[in-house]
């Protein structure tokens, strides 16, 4: 298979010593998450929570689900889906909560 | 003839176009699309975040360290999952066998916290219809789990496989492409850790 997929672009990936570096990120990227949410930090708190968040997010997706090796396709099928979603969630937060006034 | 009968009877993954192979092009589209879904349950649990009339509220049922383990389970089985398939494309069935039941334990343990914490939720007197939160936040943590659930018996079929030695690397794509259902599940749920229970 391996041969096949890289032929047309695809397969490829890190090593398991790799994998298991991303996981402990990942746990430690969670550890501080928690740790923000106990701090307390005011103001900050919330953007750099969204900003922890976001880059658990892009670990995962870059390379467990391969996107960093994968064809740029699969790339963009996907950021379609997600960039339509975080607008969509975005733009009704605004709407609700930031200018709420203008919805009846 | 002969030669491309042969090729077709050795590799029966379809390809595109494009070059790509054609399941893995229609899954990513199906996750495309799953974003669309999610994003429309935690807009309505945004929009409808802190307007509850009655409580329960947020701060009230939520326990933050359960959550965190439960986080942390669906994590470390993101991990396992690579390593599975990793596992099957060597052609280590003692490797892939190991991995794969360790990404179905920690998925169903994940379920069982969430059933723990639905059950805990209803008994604080949380229910689907008490008020805004209870609506918006069993709907979107439902679907997630049902999503879960989804994961975990599709593993449970590819353990089987394996057992039985029908998985060879030449199909490590079916073992990919349950990967990439799995990890879009735990990327959602990383989504929905910070957004419900961290930003209340």
């Amino acid at each position: 298979m391996s041969g096949h997929a890289d032929a047309h672009g695809e397969g490829g990936h890190a090593s398991v010593g790799f994998y298991w570096m991303i996981g402990g990120i990942l746990a430690v990227l969670t550890a501080l998450e928690v740790a923000a949410y106990y701090m307390e930090l005011g103001a900050v708190e919330i953007p750099l929570l969204i900003g922890l968040s976001i880059a658990k997010f892009v670990l995962v997706v870059m390379f467990f689900m391969h996107l960093k090796f994968d064809s740029r396709i699969f790339t963009g099928v996907f950021m379609a889906g997600m960039v339509l979603a975080v607008f969509m969630v975005g733009a009704l937060i605004l709407l609700y909560h930031v200018i709420p006034g203008l919805v009846v | 003839m002969a030669d491309a009968s042969a090729a077709v009877a050795h590799d029966d993954h379809h390809y595109t176009a494009t070059g790509l192979n054609s399941w893995k092009v229609g899954f990513w589209t199906f996750i495309g699309s799953e974003c669309l879904f999610f994003g429309t349950l935690i807009s309505t649990y945004m929009v409808y975040k802190g307007e509850s009339l009655v409580g329960p509220f947020s701060g009230d049922v939520f326990d933050i360290p359960l959550t965190t383990i439960s986080t942390f389970v669906l994590l470390m089985s993101s991990l396992a999952m690579v390593l599975a398939l990793d596992g099957v494309q060597r052609g280590n069935k003692k490797l892939a066998l190991t991995w794969l039941a360790a990404v179905i334990v920690l998925g169903a343990t994940f379920l069982g916290f969430q059933v723990y914490e639905f059950n805990h939720f209803y008994h604080e007197g949380l229910s689907l219809s008490t008020n805004l939160l209870g609506s918006s936040f069993y709907v979107l943590t439902g679907f997630h789990g049902a999503h879960v659930t989804i994961g975990v018996i599709w593993l449970t079929t590819l353990f089987i496989m394996s057992a039985m030695n029908k998985l060879p690397p030449e199909k490590a794509l079916n073992v990919e492409i349950a990967g990439l259902y799995w990890h879009f599940v735990d990327i959602v749920w990383i989504v929905i850790f910070v957004l419900v229970y961290l930003i209340q």
